[in-house]
């Protein structure tokens, strides 16, 4: 019973426990800079960034409202436009508006536009909010080339963000001012979308997403309750897009595509939309992957498109899902039984992933060269892509390690059935 | 004005299939008032029409001398007037405390509030908790409600639907599917929180329905044949006829 009076105690209070991870956060984010300085680090940081704030505010609506958007780009566009129009106004006119502030335009701008939309799209969750969030972004996208003077047409709207007024004498022409800026929005944003869900509107979305008529049954509209979870997500959209605006000075219609729509879609749900951190983790992993890869490979698309599926089809839950699985394992403290398995499946696994990709790349290589081109470089290695050898090894080796970690899946279940029971491992 | 429910000339009917035929019906404060009948007699249409979950076809509800026409769910369910449903009807996914708190929200006066912090508001986790206590659901309080079992999620219905407060209680069959052992239980829960209130019930079980009700309305081919106490309803050659015949001998 210890454990039910901790649970009563616990919440009407701020304990050290409730700010740390607030605290790590904010530290990590101030020290980022110092341990990655350099300038295109900076900017995969601040993309970073951007995209947390967007795939937590897609997360309002897909995971903690139950409502399946598939235009949920063109509220961040159109706060990016927004802010860049601000911007624009600013550099022309000499207003007195500090940098710092323009991303609350773009949020403002997010907020009205869903207000809008939200007034008939949010009458009911599933197919029918996702047909019409299909349709209006379809007409965004149609409208960008319409409305020239507010969308910019195909060439987009630019502005430039220094000639605004010097904020305690930075005037934000360095990436890494830039940085501050953004991770200071970030975590500001994260913040309220957190303590959000906190609140009666926040329990209430999930209520909604749950049962809407049960909820409808305790004096709630379900339609306001959407509403609500529809708007504020559209107000953090339109803070990102501010964001966006501010850190690349342009907005296209590219950035409020179907294309963009789908990618939140897609992080969010590879992060994992039943956690609050799912959508961190998952625009952490995503940037970091599409930087990494399209260093490296011209196939990037498909490896993440790969990932995607295996994630749907093994993790439904996604990373978060992953992590929170060895939450009991955790408590009973035997998490350490895992580790000994985990790293035997290191080796193998990593090559088996690696050469599924070599034999892709090399099919790639062969098909797509300039013809005469035999000479390949791959994970540093030098060889001719056409020489059947390379081949053999290439699916030989990733066979072998295939059969190797599929022969190791026993023994992690058996650590997993011992890890996650009170009496397994005691030997 | 002293009816809490108050149904005249009641119809419902989907194209020329009459489903509800005219019920009037006046169901005092502080009754509890069973409504039984064969299947497909049309009780959960009734339930249905009287809570507005359905729109009638023609006739009025009066929810303590208020017109509930036009009314949507939410509306009847603010003016004190709480259901519970036939299956199950939970949020599956969130803790047996956060069913039960958000059922509390909108009575307790947080509504559509968006700033104001709910685990820092003593209030109203003090009242889920007695709630939970109430149900006998202490021990399941933060384990998700999909994962309870049978009868725990019936109890779990019934203190979502007692918990805003409302003074006019609706249960839809409380004990279907239980075992004895079960439905004693439910019965024993639904004779405690309704002290005071008025309860409307549809249920199968007539020992329950004579262990509990104070009158008893007979719902035959949407009609309603007889309403009276227990004694009268058994009594009555009609109901006897078109419904009970044997059951009532054999259970008494």
């Amino acid at each position: 019973m210890t454990d039910t009076t901790h649970s009563f105690s616990r919440p009407f209070g701020i304990s050290l426990r409730t700010v740390m991870p607030w605290l790590v956060a904010t530290i990590v984010l101030l020290l980022l800079p110092f341990v990655f300085s350099a300038n295109s680090t900076i900017t995969v940081m601040n993309q970073m960034a951007i995209t947390i704030i967007f795939a937590l505010a897609y997360n309002m609506l897909l995971g903690q409202g139950g409502m399946l958007s598939f235009g949920h780009a063109v509220f961040m566009g159109i706060g990016g436009v927004f802010a860049v129009h601000v911007m624009s106004y600013v550099e022309v006119f000499g207003a007195p508006l500090p940098l710092p502030l323009l991303p609350i335009f773009g949020g403002i701008a997010g907020l009205i536009f869903a207000c809008i939309i939200g007034s008939f799209s949010t009458r009911q969750a599933g197919t029918v909010f996702a047909m019409i969030s299909l349709g209006v972004g379809e007409l965004i996208a149609a409208c960008s080339l319409i409305f020239v003077a507010f969308f910019g047409g195909e060439t987009g709207v630019s502005a430039d963000r220094t000639y605004g007024l010097p904020v305690f004498g930075v005037e934000f022409l360095r990436q890494s001012e830039v940085y501050y800026l953004i991770a200071g929005w970030l975590l500001l944003s994260v913040l309220l979308m957190y303590l959000y869900t906190r609140t009666p509107m926040g329990r209430m979305a999930n209520a909604v997403r749950d049962n809407p008529e049960r909820a409808e049954f305790l004096g709630y509209s379900a339609r306001w309750v959407r509403f609500y979870s529809f708007i504020f997500s559209g107000f953090f959209a339109g803070i990102a897009g501010g964001l966006f605006a501010l850190n690349y000075e342009i907005m296209t219609t590219e950035n409020m595509s179907l294309v963009q729509s789908g990618k939140i879609l897609l992080i969010t749900f590879l992060g994992g939309m039943g956690f609050f951190v799912g959508p961190i983790i998952g625009a952490i992993v995503f940037t970091l992957l599409t930087t990494v890869l399209s260093r490296y490979t011209e196939l990037g698309a498909l490896y993440i498109g790969t990932i995607f599926v295996l994630t749907v089809m093994y993790c439904p839950r996604g990373l978060a899902g992953l992590l929170m699985m060895h939450e009991p394992a955790y408590r009973l403290g035997k998490l350490r039984l895992l580790l000994a398995p985990y790293l035997k499946l290191v080796i193998p696994g990593t090559v088996a992933v690696l050469g599924s990709a070599a034999v892709f790349e090399m099919l790639f290589h062969v098909r797509h060269a300039t013809p005469g081109q035999h000479e390949m470089g791959l994970f540093g290695i030098t060889f001719d892509s056409h020489s059947p050898f390379a081949w053999v090894i290439a699916i030989g080796g990733t066979l072998a390690a295939m059969v190797i970690t599929r022969k190791l899946i026993p023994q992690i279940n058996d650590a997993w059935h011992d890890a996650n029971t009170v009496e397994g491992g005691a030997k | 004005m002293n009816h809490a429910l108050e149904l005249s000339d009641l119809k419902k009917s989907y194209g020329k299939a009459e489903i509800i035929r005219g019920v009037d019906l006046k169901i005092d404060k502080g009754e509890r008032h069973a409504i039984i009948g064969p299947n497909g007699a049309g009780k959960s249409t009734l339930f249905n029409l009287i809570t507005r979950r359905m729109a009638p076809t023609e006739g009025k509800v009066h929810l303590h001398g208020q017109d509930l026409h036009g009314l949507v769910p939410f509306k009847v369910n603010r003016m004190g007037l709480s259901r519970s449903f036939q299956i199950s009807n939970i949020f599956p996914r969130l803790s047996v405390f956060e069913n039960v708190r958000c059922a509390l929200f909108y009575s307790m006066g947080f509504k559509y509030s968006f700033w104001t912090m709910v685990d820092r508001s003593k209030p109203l986790t003090e009242a889920a908790d007695a709630i939970i206590e109430q149900i006998n659901l202490t021990s399941r309080r933060d384990l998700p409600a999909g994962v309870l079992s049978y009868a725990e999620q019936r109890a779990l219905e019934i203190g979502l639907t007692i918990a805003g407060g409302a003074d006019v209680i609706m249960l839809d069959e409380p004990t279907a599917g239980m075992s004895n052992t079960e439905t004693d239980y439910i019965v024993d829960l639904i004779r405690k929180v309704t002290v005071g209130k008025t309860l409307v019930m549809v249920e199968h079980d007539m020992g329950v329905v004579f262990g509990l009700a104070d009158r008893i309305s007979v719902l035959v081919y949407g009609q309603i044949v007889a309403t009276g106490t227990p004694e009268e309803v058994r009594a009555n050659p009609k109901v006897q006829e078109a419904y009970l015949g044997t059951a009532i001998t054999a259970e008494h």
